[in-house]
């Protein structure tokens, strides 16, 4: 039990990516596979965020320096334990930006499937292109 | 100046794809003539980083002065100055073929389309200079994102065709990313040289193991080996002719090359080998994609799915060459990247000139093509040749290269795939070319003339011209294949093997 509750961001980020994966694996719907293309790149962000995280009181990196030095910070007296690693949000920042990105195109395409096709379900999209190139 | 040109080779393309709406909206016809230019300044520089790689060995060259690890590195070294020069001078020769084949193919399109392409270039350029592991990710998407866009526009079907490439190429990326994320975790680093020193003692860890797997599942799906790769076939036949010609030889190529670096610069060779027996399953599955992608290849009455299912095969022997993880094999691997460059770029452009003229590249109604279109055919008669491996073509020399790396592991069971998978590329290679040599019509003894008579009825010079230049250089490259291998292959070989 002690093994699921201390590690509870890293579950339910795995959680979070099987229902992913398993939209886009087991539904049918072409729509609801993008939805879970998301869930899963989201999940990875989730993944990075959390592993940031420190405990003992660490906040964002924002260093108030002294005002009685004009905002200068004395060396020696910020520490890294202060502090979130800010990295993993930096990275996850170009992330999203390329997760929407993704998203936008799926989407895009989704129209244009639906105006060719018809239907966004797999199994019709598929049987009338079978019908195609037979004909 | 010259120091500065790892920065320049990824701006240039980029901002001239900004560049080209600003051109297109004054002169469209303008953009074609602006990318060409773009790409011949690059594969000028990209000479210019091998030249300067061979004369002072591996460059680092630091972004905006920033050292590593904080800052993002470029390192070029022979294996990425090799690449950069494949892929320029491949983009360079695909783009002046484009030109009729967009314009007739899609005439409203030509400006986004160039601009994406252009953006697809800058991707594929950027994975192979970076050496920062996350950037590698975002070039990795800079290229996919753009290259679904560019075959959403194909023929018939192709938005569909696209959408299956979307879905697996964004889990591709993200379990790559999710590599690149473990590494991270344990080593506090993303620069390439950086992790590789501080990976080795952590070898025992869970989480480096696990991010070995992550990154060859993420590299597999871009590389599309055999189980992952139902995207392939359907995105490189029905995208632009144009399109296939640049994304088939570069696309899965490049992952290879990541692979490469992944297996030989990130991680130790002696991980993959020893630490997880990861690279003796890469064999296992490159050889079932060999046989699997020419059986399949065998069965397609489409020319451009027949190349598409090909490149899952040759994909195969790129993977072998890597799983194999020894001198021989490693060698046969990189100079296959150079083959399947030029193969499939030919290949692929003779489809295209054969849809400009016909319209259709279904392989029954090819008859008669030798004789109406003597120039191509012949192109795509050595790109043949050089797919099943006759001497002196350069397919001959990375297969070599591989059975003597199957040998040399005492891999026998590959040798025998190798060869095997020569002979199901003579049959579907050679079905094309009975069809369109020697298929005749019936013949028709009503008649009064002695022989029927054909015009020749070639493609533009702009597109034969690219196609020529694609089989002159499978030749060239198979000629001088040992002089290719002595200066630049020999260096990439890690020095463990």
């Amino acid at each position: 039990m002690d093994f699921i509750i201390a590690k509870y961001n890293y579950w339910i980020y795995i959680i979070l990516m099987m229902i992913g994966l398993y939209g886009m694996i087991a539904k049918n719907n072409l729509a609801k596979k993008v939805v879970g293309m998301t869930l899963f790149q989201t999940s990875i962000i989730l993944f990075f965020i959390s592993t940031s995280v420190k405990s003992g009181g660490a906040t964002v990196p924002i260093v108030m320096g002294d005002p009685h030095l004009h905002g200068h910070v004395i060396p020696g007296t910020v520490h890294a334990i202060q502090y979130l690693n800010p990295l993993p949000h930096v990275l996850m920042l170009t992330a999203i930006v390329v997760m929407v990105a993704t998203f936008g195109i799926a989407v895009a395409l989704l129209m244009r499937i639906y105006k060719r096709y018809g239907t966004l379900e797999g199994d019709e999209i598929v049987e009338i292109r079978k019908q195609e190139t037979a004909s | 100046m010259s120091s500065n040109y790892p920065a320049f080779i990824i701006m240039v393309p980029f901002v001239s794809a900004l560049l080209i709406f600003v051109i297109g909206w004054w002169n469209k016809k303008l953009s074609c003539g602006l990318v060409i230019a773009v790409l011949a300044a690059v594969f000028l520089l990209s000479i210019g980083i091998m030249k300067d790689v061979i004369a002072n060995g591996t460059i680092r060259y630091w972004l905006g002065g920033w050292e590593p690890p904080w800052g993002i590195e470029y390192a070029v070294d022979y294996l990425n100055a090799f690449m950069l020069v494949i892929i320029s001078f491949v983009s360079l020769v695909v783009t002046i073929y484009s030109k009729k084949s967009i314009e007739k193919e899609i005439p409203d399109k030509i400006v986004p389309f160039y601009s994406l392409y252009l953006l697809l270039i800058t991707g594929l350029m950027g994975i192979v200079i970076t050496g920062d592991l996350f950037n590698v990710f975002v070039f990795l998407e800079i290229a996919a994102i753009s290259c679904y866009a560019l075959i959403a526009v194909g023929r018939k079907g192709a938005s569909y065709s696209s959408f299956k490439y979307i879905v697996m190429g964004t889990v591709g990326a993200s379990f790559y990313l999710l590599g690149v994320g473990y590494i991270y975790l344990v080593t506090g680093s993303l620069n390439m040289l950086d992790v590789a020193e501080l990976l080795p003692p952590l070898y025992d860890s869970k989480v480096v193991l696990t991010a070995g797997v992550f990154m060859l599942v993420g590299i597999g799906l871009k590389m599309a080996v055999y189980p992952l790769h139902a995207w392939a076939p359907g995105a490189y036949s029905d995208a632009p002719s144009a399109v296939s010609a640049l994304i088939a030889p570069l696309m899965t190529k490049v992952a290879a090359y990541l692979m490469i670096r992944i297996f030989f610069t990130v991680f130790k060779p002696y991980f993959f080998v020893d630490v997880i027996p990861l690279a003796s399953i890469l064999t296992w599955i490159a050889a079932v994609s060999v046989i699997a992608g020419s059986i399949y290849a065998i069965a397609q009455s489409d020319l451009k799915k027949m190349l598409s299912y090909s490149v899952v095969a040759q994909i195969g022997y790129i993977a072998l060459g890597i799983g194999l993880a020894n001198k021989a094999g490693l060698t046969g691997a990189v100079l296959h990247i150079l083959n399947e460059a030029f193969t499939k770029g030919c290949v692929f452009m003779v489809a295209g000139a054969i849809i400009y003229k016909t319209g259709s590249c279904n392989i029954v109604g090819f008859k008669d093509l030798y004789r109406k279109m003597p120039f191509t055919m012949s192109a795509f008669l050595i790109g043949a040749f050089s797919m099943v491996g006759i001497p002196p073509t350069c397919g001959f020399f990375s297969k070599l290269y591989l059975i003597i790396g199957s040998i040399d592991a005492k891999q026998w069971i590959f040798v025998a795939v190798l060869l095997t998978s020569s002979i199901l590329n003579v049959i579907y290679f050679f079905r094309v070319i009975k069809i369109a040599a020697f298929e005749d019509v019936i013949p028709d003894y009503s008649r009064t003339t002695p022989y029927i008579t054909y015009r020749l009825d070639e493609v533009p010079l702009s597109m034969l011209i690219p196609i020529l230049v694609m089989a002159a250089g499978i030749l060239v490259c198979g000629i001088f294949s040992p002089e290719i291998i002595n200066t630049v292959i020999q260096h990439i070989i890690p020095a463990s093997f």
